[in-house]
C-alpha cells in the first residue's frame, strides 16, 4: 500500500486521524518526558509527587475541619467536600495552564520535526491525568479516615473523569493555538484560572446559588464535573441538577469541538510563527 | 524500477518581513509626537491584521520576502539528491516543506513514500534525562517505534561510542558525545526518503566519517536521500544527482558534479584571470595590487604564467612569494614556493615580479591559485586566498577515452610499465607477454 501525500496550501489532512494513530506512541512519550523531568537530581525523587498532595490534604484536614467550621451538603465533613471539589478542579487548572504553554514551550520540536501537533496539548493533559490520579489516592485516604464508604455511584465516576477532561481539552486547544500566534493569551491563562476558582463550586456548594442564576452558573463546564463528582463520592449527601448538568456537558462538548476545529485551521502555521 | 518518488510543481514560500522605518527619519522626528503617531500607527495595523486572522509582525514596515520563488524538480526512488546553494538560498525552507513542518503558500508537492528528516541534530533531546533515556525519546520523536528503538538500541549505542556515559544526563556530555548520539539515532530510521540538512557541519573528522559511512549504507539499501551541505566533497562523493539553488530558484538540475562546478562558477571565487586589489581591502606594508594568470604549454607539461604587481609602502626586511593551488572542490593540492629565501627588496614603490609555475600533470577542470608573500613561512604580510581561477581543458594522459574524475584525485603521475612477464611453461605464449605474480 503506497501512502501518496500531496502538500499543497490550504489542504487538510484526510489521512490526520491516522497519522495521529501512526504516531499514538509519541503521547505516551512526551508525557513520560515531562513526568522524568520533574524529580530529576531531587532526593526523594517521584516521593515528591505523593508527598504534595498528602500535604495538601492535611492542611484542608487541619484549616477547613478544625478552624473554619463552614457548612458543607448534608453530614459529610467539610474538608472531605471541599477536597472532593479540588480534586477535579486541580486537573482541569492544570491541565489548561501546561496545555496552554505547550506548544510554545515544545517550540525546538515544532519547528525541526513532523508529528501531528495535536499530541502536544495532549500530552500535558495525561501529565495532569497521573497527578490526578495520585491525588485521587489521597481522597481514598481522607475517605477512610473521615469513615466515608462509596456508594455504587463511584461505578459512574470515569464518566465524569472523561467530562474532565474533555472540559479542560477544549479551551486548552484553543487558547494554546491562539497562543503561538498572539502570546498575549500567556497572561490571560492565569488570570482565567484564578477567576474560575472563584465562579466553579470548589470552595462551596452548589446549593447556595440562588434558583434564579442556576442556568446561567452551569454553563460553566467545571461546574457540572465538580457536581458530578462530589454526587459520586459523597454518597447520597450531595445533589445533582439535572438541568444545569446538561447544559455543562453541551458547553464542555462545543468548547471541544470548537477548539479542534481552530486547533486544526491553524496548525500549518505554528512553524513559521512559533 | 526508477518511478518519481517525490514531485514538486512551481513551489513558492512567502515569508513576512518586519522593517523599522529608516534610522534616519527616526532619529529627524524624536519628537513625542511623533513616537505616539507611529506607535498608533503600529497598533491599529496589528488591530487590523488580528481581526483579519494575519500574522503580527513587528516594525513599523512590513515587506514580502520569497524564500523560495516557483521550485519544480522530480525524485527518482533510489536517487541521492545533493541540495547546494548559497546560504539563505531556499535549500532549508524546501526541506522544511518536504517534511511537512511548514506550508507552502503556491505549488504542490507529491510524496509516495514516508519521509523521515534530520534537520537538526539532537531535536527533542532533554538535559536531564539520561543518554540512555535520550535515545527512547528521539528515536519516538523521529517516528521510530519503542519496539524498533529495543531492537536496534545496542547498535546505536556502539555507533555513537558512549557505552560509559550512557547513564548520565546529557547536559554532562561533550559537544562531541552529544552529536554523536544525536546522529547514531537518527542514523538508524530507516525510512523511504531520508532528508538530511547539513548536519555534517559539526563533529570532528572521525564523526563526520563515520556519517558519509553511514548515509552511504542507506543509499546502498536503495532508500532515496536527499542531502543539503556545503561540504562539495562530500556531495561529491554521496550524490549522483544535484539540484542547485540559488535565491529562492532552481539555477541547475543535473549530475552532482557539474552542480557543484556550476556553483563554483556562480561564486565569488573564480574571478577570471586578472585580480585587483580592492580599495576595501587595506594594503600592508607589501602587498599585491595586481595578478595576472596564464596557462601556456601543452599536456603533460603545462605551465602557469603568474604576473605579479607587488607595492611596497614602507621600508621592511626582505619577503618571498608563494602560490598554493586548488582543486575543484577548493582544497589545496600543491604549494609553489619559487625561492625559498627572501629576495624581494623592499623599496618604497612597484615591484613586478613574475612566477612561472611548472604544473605537474592535472586532470581537466578548474583550478584555483591562493597567493601569498611573508617574511617566513610564519610571518605572513599579505594573502589572497582563492584570487583566480585557470582551467585545464586537456588530459594529461595520451589516448585517454574515458573522461578524469576528481575522486581519483587531480594529479596523474607520470608513469610507465617497465616489465610485464607471465610465468608458466612458457609454450602458450600468445602475444609474448609475460606476467610476473609477485612483481606486477
Amino acid at each position: 500500500m503506497e501512502d501518496v501525500i500531496v502538500i499543497e496550501p490550504g489542504r487538510h489532512e484526510r489521512n490526520y486521524w491516522i497519522d495521529l494513530w501512526r504516531y499514538r506512541e509519541l503521547f505516551r512519550v512526551l508525557a513520560w518526558r515531562d513526568l522524568a523531568v520533574r524529580y530529576k537530581q531531587t532526593v526523594i525523587g517521584v516521593a515528591w509527587a505523593v508527598v504534595r498532595p498528602l500535604l495538601t490534604m492535611v492542611v484542608f484536614t487541619v484549616i477547613f475541619g478544625r478552624i473554619a467550621k463552614l457548612p458543607s451538603d448534608g453530614s459529610v465533613p467539610y474538608p472531605l467536600m471541599v477536597f472532593a471539589g479540588m480534586l477535579p478542579w486541580t486537573f482541569f487548572a492544570t491541565g489548561l495552564s501546561e496545555a496552554s504553554n505547550s506548544l510554545v514551550n515544545n517550540a525546538n520540536l515544532i519547528s525541526k520535526v513532523y508529528f501531528p501537533r495535536l499530541i502536544v496539548p495532549t500530552a500535558t493533559v495525561v501529565v495532569a491525568f497521573v497527578d490526578f490520579l495520585i491525588t485521587f489516592a489521597m481522597l481514598a485516604l481522607l475517605m477512610a479516615w473521615y469513615r466515608v464508604l462509596p456508594g455504587w455511584r463511584m461505578l459512574v465516576l470515569p464518566g465524569f473523569v472523561v467530562l474532565a477532561v474533555v472540559a479542560s481539552m477544549g479551551p486548552a486547544l484553543w487558547i494554546t493555538a491562539l497562543n503561538v500566534r498572539y502570546r498575549d493569551f500567556r497572561y490571560v491563562i492565569p488570570f482565567i484560572v484564578q477567576f474560575g476558582l472563584y465562579v466553579s463550586p470548589v470552595g462551596f456548594s452548589s446549593i447556595v446559588v440562588p434558583e434564579e442564576w442556576r442556568l446561567l452558573y452551569s454553563m460553566n463546564p467545571m461546574v457540572g464535573v465538580i457536581d458530578g463528582f462530589r454526587w459520586c463520592i459523597l454518597g447520597g449527601q450531595a445533589q445533582l441538577y439535572p438541568p444545569g448538568f446538561a447544559a455543562s456537558v453541551l458547553v464542555a462538548g462545543f468548547f471541544l469541538w470548537f477548539g479542534i476545529h481552530r486547533f486544526r485551521s491553524t496548525e500549518k502555521s505554528f512553524a513559521d510563527l512559533i | 524500477m526508477s518511478d518519481t518518488i517525490i514531485t514538486v510543481e512551481n513551489l513558492s514560500k512567502k515569508y513576512l518581513v518586519g522593517h523599522q522605518s529608516a534610522s534616519q527619519s527616526r532619529a529627524n522626528y524624536t519628537a513625542l509626537r511623533d513616537v505616539i503617531g507611529r506607535e498608533i500607527r503600529n497598533v491599529a495595523r496589528k488591530t487590523v491584521d488580528v481581526v483579519r486572522g494575519r500574522q503580527i509582525v513587528q516594525g513599523d514596515e512590513v515587506e514580502e520576502f520569497w524564500a523560495l520563488k516557483d521550485v519544480s524538480f522530480e525524485i527518482r526512488r533510489g536517487e541521492v539528491l545533493g541540495i547546494i546553494g548559497r546560504n539563505g538560498a531556499g535549500k532549508s525552507t524546501l526541506l522544511k516543506i518536504l517534511s511537512r513542518i511548514t506550508e507552502p503558500t503556491r505549488g504542490r508537492v507529491t510524496l509516495r513514500g514516508r519521509v523521515a528528516s534530520l534537520l537538526e541534530v539532537g531535536t527533542g533531546f532533554h538535559p536531564e534525562l539520561t543518554g540512555r533515556e535520550n535515545i527512547f525519546l528521539n528515536g519516538a520523536i523521529l517516528g521510530m517505534s519503542r519496539v524498533e528503538i529495543k531492537r536496534k538500541f545496542d547498535e546505536i549505542v556502539a555507533f555513537a561510542e558512549v557505552e560509559k556515559f550512557l547513564d548520565a544526563p546529557v547536559k554532562h556530555f561533550s559537544s562531541g558525545m552529544y552529536v554523536r548520539l544525536a546522529f547514531a539515532v537518527a542514523a538508524h530510521l530507516e525510512p523511504e526518503i531520508l532528508v538530511v540538512d547539513e548536519v555534517l557541519a559539526v563533529g570532528d573528522i572521525d564523526f563526520q566519517e563515520k556519517c558519509l559511512g553511514k548515509m552511504r549504507a542507506v543509499s546502498g539499501e536503495g532508500r532515496t536521500v536527499i542531502f543539503v551541505s556545503h561540504n562539495m566533497a562530500a556531495i561529491r562523493t554521496l550524490c549522483r544527482a544535484g539540484l542547485l539553488l540559488g535565491e529562492g530558484q532552481v539555477l541547475f538540475q543535473g549530475s552532482a558534479s557539474e552542480a557543484i562546478t556550476t556553483y563554483l562558477a556562480h561564486s565569488s571565487v573564480s574571478t577570471g584571470s586578472v585580480w585587483l586589489r580592492p580599495d576595501s581591502l587595506a594594503l600592508p606594508e607589501i602587498g599585491f595590487e595586481k595578478i595576472s594568470i596564464s596557462v601556456v604549454g601543452v599536456q603533460p607539461r603545462l605551465k602557469l604564467v603568474c604576473e605579479i604587481n607587488m607595492r611596497c609602502r614602507t621600508p621592511a626586511p626582505p619577503s618571498f612569494v608563494a602560490v598554493d593551488i586548488r582543486d575543484q572542490t577548493l582544497s589545496v593540492i600543491m604549494q609553489a614556493v619559487p625561492h625559498t629565501e627572501p629576495f624581494i627588496s623592499s623599496n618604497i614603490g612597484m615591484t613586478n615580479i613574475i612566477v612561472e609555475i611548472l604544473l605537474p600533470p592535472l586532470i581537466p577542470g578548474v583550478y584555483t591559485a591562493d597567493f601569498w608573500v611573508g617574511y617566513h613561512y610564519t610571518e605572513t604580510i599579505d594573502y589572497i586566498p582563492c584570487a583566480l581561477s585557470f582551467q585545464v581543458v586537456d588530459s594529461p594522459s595520451t589516448g585517454r577515452t574515458y573522461p578524469h574524475t576528481i575522486d581519483h584525485g587531480s594529479i596523474v603521475p607520470l608513469a610507465e610499465v617497465l616489465t610485464c612477464c607471465h610465468k608458466g611453461d612458457g609454450a602458450s605464449d600468445i602475444i609474448g607477454v609475460e606476467w610476473e605474480a609477485a612483481a606486477c
